[in-house]
């Protein structure tokens, strides 16, 4: 327990240090997501525009889950701490489910700050969209995020250099093939089955549903949100990836860590 | 016999190095190192840069996997044990790695609430260490990145102490130091090993140091221990009126900053 604690303390103490960087993202999140969300209050069109403000709100949530959870080994081999980290005695689980723990607060609080943000940039009146639902779905995909953030949070520890910049990539891709701001269908036929292994493709059209994105009953004044039984397929999906991802994500961690223990790549500059 | 508190036999260490497209090249850090260090002793490890100490001490840290040979720490073999010498070992590296942005308290007690302390009695404990080495309680609220070298290697040390470890191992501890300062962590280390009975691996440049704090002394070279005792049986065996000089001519090096590695080219893949 006090080993989990560590890394909210030490979390909540970098953040309360690195606050004015802290605004900035946070500023920067809103301002890209409401970007993108004006460009449905320009088309005058309510559907559109709801499906962009749910795609900015999701993919802020998920995808700063991920990256915090994806460049902490980065960021620790900047300050110089990887080693004193490693050595300590505590084991890998309780390691990143202590900064998973973190970066699912911040992400928190950081889709909070957007949605306040979207709700006074196009009016949105959430009444009548299934919010419960929404939460739930967003709790099952954060394990698959996680598991996901695990994964890519290897490459820093494979590469100093290349590995921070290749969680980017990867994070890019799934922006690329999830149908956040657009449907897949517009996506090359090639690249259309990518989307099928991207745990944010079932999130976002859960959440679409559940908000009432497509349902012609939604009005601007009044959202008529799907129930989660309308969404239990997607809801099953999220929940098979976060199982897999998961323990494949400690698994594949333990892995590179046993590698670069013989490679010798822990040392600050790998 | 008492057990020994570092038993290291025939240890073996090298990198693989590329070196173009299909060639590789075998860098041998460690080349079967032998020898072992009592309960309570204080044991040095001279040598140039790069001739293997900071990879023994990585791999006594559980930072790194040996190639061949057997190491154990108060009877706890490596790598099978790397979570039970975790518990007993503190680590001083010649790079004070920190979170710069925090202060040395922040830094203190999330390295406590790592090893599971309580962070009031790890708190407490950090002040006293701080106090013997003569930083004032003033400090503990500043951010590293404001300290100076000195004060920082200093906070260093108390972070390996924190957790009050039988075995510390330092690795260069006073590089970099001004006077004043190494004499206090010097003093400070003598006091520590008399009071607690703390075995202490050291490693440096400093031949003075070596001959104040260190019972014993092995000169490293080449990835090899070419030869141990205490400072005056190794002056009498190079017949030199001084460690130095016992130093080059048992060697054959200078311990100035030159990389002693071996090379030895292998086969691609090797």
């Amino acid at each position: 327990m006090r080993q989990t604690w560590a890394f909210l303390f030490r979390g909540y103490h970098l953040t309360r240090r690195y606050i004015s960087w802290v605004i900035v993202f946070n500023f920067y999140a809103l301002v890209t997501s409401a970007t993108v969300a004006l460009i449905g209050v320009a088309a005058q069109d309510f559907q559109l525009t709801l499906t962009l403000v749910v795609g900015a709100l999701l993919w802020n949530f998920l995808s700063l889950l991920y990256n915090e959870i994806a460049m902490s080994i980065a960021y620790e081999r900047w300050e110089g701490t990887l080693e004193y980290t490693f050595m300590a005695p505590v084991s890998r689980l309780i390691h990143l489910c202590g900064v998973s723990l973190f970066s699912l607060l911040n992400s928190i609080v950081t889709s909070i700050v957007v949605l306040l943000g979207l709700m006074l940039f196009t009016n949105l009146d959430l009444h009548g969209a299934n919010l419960p639902g929404v939460l739930i779905v967003m709790a099952v995909s954060t394990v698959a995020f996680v598991g996901l953030g695990l994964m890519a949070a290897v490459l820093p520890v494979m590469s100093a250099e290349r590995g921070a910049e290749a969680t980017h990539i990867f994070q890019g891709s799934l922006l690329l093939v999830s149908g956040v701001y657009y449907p897949i269908e517009v996506l090359p036929k090639w690249m259309q089955p990518f989307s099928l292994i991207s745990p944010a493709t079932y999130t976002l059209s859960a959440c679409r549903k559940l908000v009432g994105v497509g349902n012609i009953a939604s009005t601007p004044g009044h959202l008529v949100g799907a129930s989660l039984s309308a969404v239990s397929r997607e809801l099953l999906i999220l929940t098979l990836m976060g199982a897999v991802l998961m323990p494949l994500g400690l698994w594949v961690f333990g892995r590179i860590e046993a590698w670069a223990k013989r490679a010798g790549k822990l040392k600050r500059t790998g | 016999m008492q057990q020994a508190a570092i038993h290291v036999f025939n240890l073996k260490k090298s990198f693989r190095k590329r070196s173009g497209f299909r060639k590789a090249s075998r860098l041998w850090a460690l080349d079967g190192v032998s020898f072992s260090v009592a309960k309570g002793e204080t044991y040095g490890l001279l040598g140039p840069n790069g001739s293997g100490k900071s990879s023994l001490i990585r791999i006594l840290s559980t930072l790194l996997i040996a190639d061949g040979g057997e190491v154990s720490l108060l009877g706890h073999p490596l790598p099978e044990e790397q979570e039970q010498v975790r518990r007993i070992i503190g680590r001083v590296s010649v790079d004070a790695a920190f979170y710069k942005k925090l202060s040395a308290r922040e830094n203190l007690l999330y390295t406590a609430l790592l090893y599971g302390q309580k962070p009031r009695d790890a708190e407490q404990r950090s002040m006293d260490i701080l106090k013997q080495l003569g930083l004032e309680n003033t400090k503990f609220s500043t951010p590293l990145e404001e300290m100076s070298r000195g004060m920082q290697q200093k906070i260093s040390i108390a972070r390996a102490l924190v957790i009050n470890p039988p075995l510390l191992l330092l690795d260069e501890p006073t590089t970099g130091l001004d006077p004043k300062s190494r004499r206090d962590v010097q003093t400070f280390l003598e006091d520590l090993r008399r009071r607690e009975n703390t075995t202490i691996l050291l490693t440096t440049h400093d031949m003075a140091e070596a001959e104040r704090l260190c019972a014993r002394i092995g000169f490293l070279a080449r990835g090899k221990l070419v030869a141990e005792g205490t400072a005056q049986e190794l002056m009498k065996e190079a017949a030199t009126k001084t460690l130095d000089d016992a130093f080059i001519k048992l060697t054959g090096e200078e311990l100035s900053d030159k990389d002693g590695d071996l090379l030895e080219t292998v086969a691609a893949g090797g």
